[in-house]
């Protein structure tokens, strides 16, 4: 699997470029600025780009402006963005397009090696992986809300989990329960909220995504 | 050549006499009627205070005398090159009449405006009609020898200037005196006009008094400004020590351990492992708080537009957030509105019990520019600008960018706060 890398600080991006070829994703370019990642993206078609949000020349969001360039160009381009703080409002702009493939992380979640891979090779595949503090932003905000108020702790804790992008299997594993346990629950939580049931893993969690950011 | 540039120079000599002395006639008959209309109704506006009317018509016709005396600063400059400065105290847009009224009332600019409608209506009168006196006195100089004494006179003596006229040869004496008035008038009328507004200005400048007060200002909100930062400095040296500086310190701590448990235990070593990562993802949890303290990332990646769109998605409360920013204004004023929003909206969410707020940002290009923000909740009203409010911190970060705050509140709401500064965007 082809990866475009684009990370300012060198001590990061090293980390990053390590941490991928460990697990057997190849490196088609690392690079450090907001124009050499236009460029990366534009002449390598890489399976996914990790892009940091924040890049020179500008230290602006330059990054983020690319991925999302970038997207527009080749609508599913999967790209996974990286940030030193997580923020709703770049989480909207990077779902706005409802085509998936799609990852928001704080830097932190590299970390967890597992985990982080997991996330990349998720969006790679048309997924999606976003932060749980954006997910907790979004739920926080609906806490005396009627419908939402209607879930079970235990459906609440699945909704988290699911609106991170897991899949089912991921989920069980995570709270040590059964896949048929947790299938029961997600069809409690569409009906409860009065969404559409999809079996297509990355629907559902866009319309989730979608249910828990609308009426702002 | 010569006579040619003699004769040029006569005819924009005489061109310039003849057009001041008919600005002056013009602004003479328009001064009387306007400026004795203006004092007559302020006076009345003023009285009328006690029973409320007052409220509406003052800050109203304080605006048009406002108006009058800037069509005149105006003229002053570009007929005669007299710079008139004008130091008004801004008003919000929004305040309520009483604080209207009285902002106005208490300006200094604005009792000097009023002084100047007396001044105006009597010296001011006479020195802007003196030039046309001067040049339109002698034609009757003039006039007298062709027999309009006899006319005139009636009989009797007719006195032209200190002249007795009473036969022929006084009134050629009249003519001689017109012809020196006329000389004089040739010399003196554009310096007369200018003569005119030389007095507005003695009037109407702010002078050195107006510098004094901005000084008084200035220490006041730089003393502000040093110690709101200086304690910021305070809080970001305590927070880091005890925060993410403490937990390195631990968190080393900790690494030492595991070096030397690495043989011997391994799974305690693996343990205090896992623990050692917790620390250092709570670390930079505690620095990223710190930094949005600091200066909100959103604020410097986006601009002040993004950072309170960003803000308002993680209040508690529905918040819309309306802005029309052509450009990003210097970071120290985004900065300063804002944390100045950011405490509007934290005292809207905790005091007003309101179920949606409205935060709207535009930028008004006139007048060297002013940055304009308003949160408006429907909550229970009775928001305060006092000691120890929240509210009264925010007036203090304004007031270092020459920034003002206003709040209109009623008991049961609805309540707004309503802040400019001055800026320019880029």
């Amino acid at each position: 699997m082809r990866v475009v890398l684009a990370e300012d600080l060198f001590l990061l991006r090293d980390g990053l470029v390590r941490l991928l070829e460990a697990h057997d994703f190849e490196i088609a370019a690392a690079v450090e600025s907001g124009p050499e990642l236009a460029r990366a993206l534009a002449e390598s078609e890489p399976d996914v780009a990790v892009v940091d949000v924040r890049l020179p020349p500008t230290h602006t969001d330059e990054g983020l402006q690319c991925a999302l360039t970038a997207r527009r160009d080749r609508p599913g381009l999967p790209v996974l963005v990286l940030s030193q703080h997580v923020e709703q409002l770049y989480a909207r702009e990077l779902l706005a397009d409802g085509s998936g493939g799609v990852g928001y992380l704080l830097k932190d979640r590299v970390f967890d090696a597992e985990q982080f891979v997991d996330a990349v090779r998720r969006v790679a595949a048309g997924g999606t992986a976003m932060d749980p503090q954006v997910i907790q932003q979004l739920l926080s905000r609906r806490a005396d809300d009627r419908p939402l108020g209607g879930l079970t702790p235990r459906e609440l804790e699945v909704l988290e989990l699911m609106a991170q992008g897991r899949s089912n299997a991921a989920i069980a594993g995570q709270l040590v329960v059964t896949e048929r346990a947790i299938a029961k629950h997600t069809s409690n939580i569409f009906t409860k909220l009065g969404l559409e049931v999809s079996d297509d893993d990355n629907r559902r969690v866009l319309a989730v995504l979608a249910y828990l950011d609308r009426d702002r | 050549m010569t006579t040619n540039t003699d004769s040029g120079g006569f005819r924009a000599r005489v061109r310039e006499t003849v057009l001041a002395a008919v600005r002056g006639l013009v602004l003479a008959l328009v001064i009387l009627p306007v400026s004795v209309l203006c004092f007559v109704l302020v006076a009345v506006s003023v009285a009328l205070i006690p029973i409320g009317v007052g409220l509406v018509t003052t800050p109203w016709l304080l605006g048009g005398v406002r108006d009058v005396a800037d069509v005149r600063r105006r003229l002053a400059f570009e007929w005669c090159g007299v710079r008139i400065r004008s130091a008004y105290r801004a008003v919000p847009a929004d305040a309520n009449p009483w604080a209207r009224t009285f902002g106005m009332l208490r300006d200094p600019q604005v009792g000097r405006d009023v002084l100047w409608l007396c001044v105006d209506m009597t010296a001011g009168f006479v020195t802007a009609l003196l030039p046309a006196v001067l040049l339109f006195y002698p034609f009757e100089g003039f006039a007298l020898p062709t027999g309009l004494w006899r006319v005139l006179g009636e009989g009797e003596t007719y006195w032209y200037g200190f002249v007795p006229v009473s036969g022929q040869a006084t009134a050629f004496g009249a003519a001689a005196l017109g012809a020196v008035i006329l000389v004089a008038a040739f010399r003196c009328t554009p310096a007369l006009l200018t003569a005119h507004f030389r007095l507005t200005r003695a009037v109407l400048d702010p002078g050195q008094g107006e510098l004094v007060e901005r000084v008084r200002v200035l220490t006041e909100t730089r003393k502000d400004a040093v110690d709101t930062s200086a304690a910021e400095l305070r809080r970001i040296e305590r927070d880091l020590h005890d925060g993410a500086q403490a937990r390195l310190v631990a968190m080393g701590m900790d690494l030492g351990t595991i070096e030397m448990l690495l043989d011997k235990d391994p799974e305690k070593a693996r343990q205090l492992l896992a623990q050692t990562r917790q620390a250092s993802v709570e670390a930079l949890g505690e620095l990223r708080d710190l930094v949005r303290g600091i200066h909100p990332p959103v604020l410097a990646e986006r601009g002040l537009g993004d950072a309170v769109r960003a803000l308002a998605l993680r209040l508690p409360v529905p918040t819309e957030v309306s802005v029309e920013l052509p450009g990003r204004a210097d970071a120290p004023v985004e900065s300063a509105a804002y944390f100045a929003v950011s405490e509007v909206l934290t005292n809207a969410v905790k005091h007003s019990g309101a179920d949606r707020i409205r935060v709207d940002l535009h930028h008004v290009a006139e007048g060297g520019g002013m940055l304009r923000i308003s949160v408006t909740d429907h909550g229970r009203g009775g928001a305060v600008v006092g000691a120890g409010s929240g509210l009264a911190g925010v007036e203090r970060r304004l007031g270092t960018f020459d920034g003002v705050l206003a709040v209109s509140s009623p008991a049961g709401g609805p309540t707004m706060v309503t802040m400019e500064i001055p800026c320019a965007l880029s």
